[in-house]
């Protein structure tokens, strides 16, 4: 018995780009909580990110400033990181964000299960329609985590800029910047695989004689 | 005697209803032969599309043995069953299944690209065979854009993609009017008749016993009779008396 050549990659590409670009509007709302909580996550540092530099220019009108706005500064803080409450708050938005995900792409599944059963009689492996998700997926969270950190990114600037003024440019921090832009572009795609993921498996286990039931 | 295309020896089928076991077909031995257009019937709650199913290589039987092509479905692994449903049977659905966000053209070279067809000779063979089933002007329609009629024929277009041995139509004219019913029933002849096809069809739609080679009757889970041909003109006129 003859066995099928595995699916060429940029098929599956194609096929998954087609998938999200036709369903737009419904790709929209499961990667909107991905941009939300990309945003936030990266508005958070950004600002922590712009308040560290000033910080460590040991220039003092910033740092009164600094104590100003509420940073919690003494003659023994090396750094202005994350307090435990942003990481908290961090910790949930994206959590919630996961969350969201799996039930977007659960309903997704769900919603497709006759298409999925008729791929599979026409000869998909089970492999072929996991990576099918994977890719949708991975898609839907590169070009959510890129909106995400952008938005957030230029929310930290302004506030950064309406509270500090001009003082930030002395200092602009460009290369912690752009590091926080893509870890949290690298998050955002994470998260998104990961919710994906149980959807995903649930859809590749799927038996192919779903596509014959009558039911809608 | 003919090739058998498609041969059971006494398949049972069990499902575990909580605590007690239902037997959906309780022994079926038959052989079908290539080329010819069978129809199934029997009505709901027969083990018609169980049967239908093990046939198709979807669904495994309890005990006994279906042998698609003289191969033994039950030792197959995912990637040959996979094969086996890609490149030996084309399905036919009666909710039609093409993939909605696809077009016309792309549902109908999809299970060539499942086969490794390389783009151009795929989109040329898609043509031609909606071409044939005379939807060649409307491939770059979506099916929601498509008549049920058109949607069917495409499926039928679809289904021969491969040019596999068997089609299996699981009541293909379940959705149509009695019209569009006819004309997806003639294309369907017609297909088997050109190309030399096996077509297999589960249904309850007397207008397909006109056209069928032999009519196997499931009643309770048993082959109740296998008419040929000649014979069934004869129970077709004393349906029609009733």
């Amino acid at each position: 018995m003859e066995r099928l050549p595995p699916l060429p990659l940029k098929k599956s590409l194609e096929i998954a780009f087609q998938s999200i670009r036709v369903r737009f509007f419904r790709s929209l709302v499961t990667t909107t909580s991905l941009v939300l909580a990309v945003a936030f996550l990266s508005y958070t540092q950004t600002w922590n990110d712009l308040a560290n530099s000033l910080f460590l220019s040991h220039n003092q009108a910033a740092i009164q400033k600094l104590i100003q706005t509420g940073f919690d500064i003494n003659e023994n803080t090396q750094a202005i990181g994350e307090s435990p409450k942003q990481q908290w708050l961090m910790t949930l938005a994206l959590l919630v964000c996961v969350v969201g995900i799996i039930n977007a792409q659960l309903m997704a599944v769900t919603e497709r299960f006759r298409e999925i059963g008729t791929m599979k009689c026409l000869g998909a492996l089970d492999r072929v329609v996991l990576l099918l998700f994977v890719l949708e997926a991975g898609m839907q969270g590169l070009a959510g985590s890129l909106a995400g950190a952008f938005l957030g990114s230029i929310a930290g600037l302004l506030q950064s800029f309406f509270t500090f003024g001009s003082l930030i440019w002395s200092t602009f921090p460009v290369v912690e910047l752009l590091q926080t832009a893509s870890q949290a572009v690298a998050i955002g795609c994470l998260l998104s695989l990961i919710g994906v993921l149980y959807p995903a498996l649930q859809a590749a286990r799927m038996q192919p004689v779903v596509a014959m039931r009558m039911e809608q | 005697m003919e090739h058998a295309i498609v041969r059971t020896t006494d398949v049972t089928k069990s499902f575990q209803l909580g605590d007690h076991t239902l037997e959906v077909l309780k022994g079926i031995s038959l052989t079908i032969s290539t080329g010819r257009y069978i129809s199934i019937m029997g009505p709901s709650g027969s083990g018609k599309s169980t049967l239908f199913n093990m046939i198709g290589g979807l669904d495994k039987p309890t005990s006994g043995k279906v042998f698609i092509d003289e191969v033994d479905v039950a030792q197959l692994d995912a990637y040959e069953l996979a094969w086996l449903r890609c490149r030996k049977i084309g399905y036919i659905f009666q909710t039609f299944n093409l993939i909605p966000v696809m077009t016309a053209l792309e549902n109908v070279t999809l299970p060539m690209t499942f086969a490794g067809t390389g783009s151009d000779e795929a989109n040329e063979r898609g043509m031609e065979l909606l071409k044939q089933v005379g939807l060649d002007q409307r491939y770059h329609h979506k099916p929601s854009e498509l008549s049920g009629g058109q949607q069917q024929r495409v499926a039928v277009a679809r289904a021969l993609a491969n040019t596999p041995a068997i089609i299996l139509a699981d009541e293909p004219t379940g959705n149509l009017d009695l019209t569009t019913g006819e004309e997806i029933i003639t294309l369907l002849k017609q297909m088997s008749i050109e190309r030399g096809v096996t077509v297999i069809s589960a249904t309850h739609d007397f207008k397909m016993l006109n056209v069928s080679d032999e009519v196997i009757w499931i009643r309770d889970g048993r082959i109740d009779k296998i008419e040929q041909r000649d014979e069934l003109n004869i129970s077709v006129g004393t349906i029609d008396e009733k």
